[in-house]
């Protein structure tokens, strides 16, 4: 079976607090870049899959994010298969 | 029939003896529950530690939902036995889908471990069936994943159906509408951040603690009259 590199990225959804983002948004102007804004942190979720194809890695992977990769309530995921 | 509490322990649980000892000091009886076992042992009420189980990998509680003693507790919370959640226990809870919403980081950002004064907002709970409505409770919060969020659909369903259990005086986390505690629409399912075992003794500076616990032992207690 083909192998599939899954690069997930997990994010907060939009309106959820990330105060971890915010910390470092406001930290960067104490180095000089007062031009920054909009900094989140999320995390990225590396893996390889054995699937026939694309579509069912991509199906697989997205299952995978909504019952353990991710938290549905408080974050937003987005896979990309190559 | 004497009730028999259970107390979760999984690698990474750390609240396990302090909780143990605060409801035996209460006359209560305590069962440890490993989470690598698929059953609660037929105790009367389960209490899920503080801690970080599983390390809090990934996220806290991620991984603690799948350990299989949770398969025996979801079953013990759906045939309507006590099951309480505290700090750790409540993200578990919560990842569990045993209770709605999520616990993200304070806002502010910072590991929070002080008193927190709590007001009881419902009685009608596994926690708080002997406390009064109004009542402020000195409880030691301490954790740095407290700020309980929702969706507002949610939100608007624990308001309407009173199951914000305790709310903050003064919010610490950033927790929305000053939640402290919920509890499931029976009520026989609490979770909540503070710790009332902390505050079981006046040497640990508050004894608050004691009427959510001997709450949680009287709903044990007539759990097991009701299954005798």
């Amino acid at each position: 079976m083909p192998v599939f590199n899954a690069h997930v990225e997990v994010t907060h959804l939009p309106g959820i607090a990330d105060p971890a983002g915010a910390t470092v948004e406001r930290a960067l102007p104490a180095l000089g870049y007062t031009n920054v804004a909009q900094v989140h942190i999320g995390k990225t979720i590396k893996l390889v899959v054995d699937a026939p194809d694309a579509d069912t890695a991509r199906a697989q992977v997205n299952e995978m994010c909504e019952r353990l990769l991710a938290n549905p309530v408080i974050e937003a995921y987005e896979v990309v298969i190559s | 029939m004497t009730a028999r509490i259970g107390v979760v322990v999984f690698p990474g649980t750390n609240c396990e003896l302090d909780v143990e000892y605060a409801i035996q000091q209460l006359g209560g009886h305590t069962e440890r529950l490993w989470h690598g076992d698929d059953t609660t042992k037929g105790v009367d009420a389960v209490v899920v530690p503080g801690g970080f189980a599983h390390g809090d990998y990934l996220r806290t509680g991620a991984i603690a939902r799948f350990s299989p003693v949770m398969h025996a507790v979801g079953e013990h919370a759906a045939a309507g036995g006590p099951v309480v959640g505290i700090c750790n226990g409540f993200q578990v809870l919560c990842e569990a889908d045993l209770l709605p919403g999520a616990l993200q980081k304070n806002a502010g950002l910072k590991f929070l471990c002080e008193p927190a004064a709590l007001r009881v907002e419902t009685t009608s709970t596994a926690l708080t069936n002997l406390a009064e409505v109004g009542a402020v409770l000195n409880v030691p919060i301490n954790h740095f994943e407290g700020n309980y969020v929702c969706d507002e659909r949610t939100l608007a369903e624990l308001q309407a159906d009173e199951r914000i259990v305790v709310r903050y005086v003064d919010n610490p986390n950033g927790s929305l509408d000053d939640i402290a505690g919920i509890c499931n629409a029976q009520g026989n399912v609490v979770g909540l951040m503070p710790h009332p075992e902390r505050a079981s003794d006046p040497l640990l500076g508050s004894s608050d603690g004691i009427v959510l616990l001997k709450s949680l032992i009287a709903a044990a207690t007539a759990r097991s009259t009701l299954l005798v």
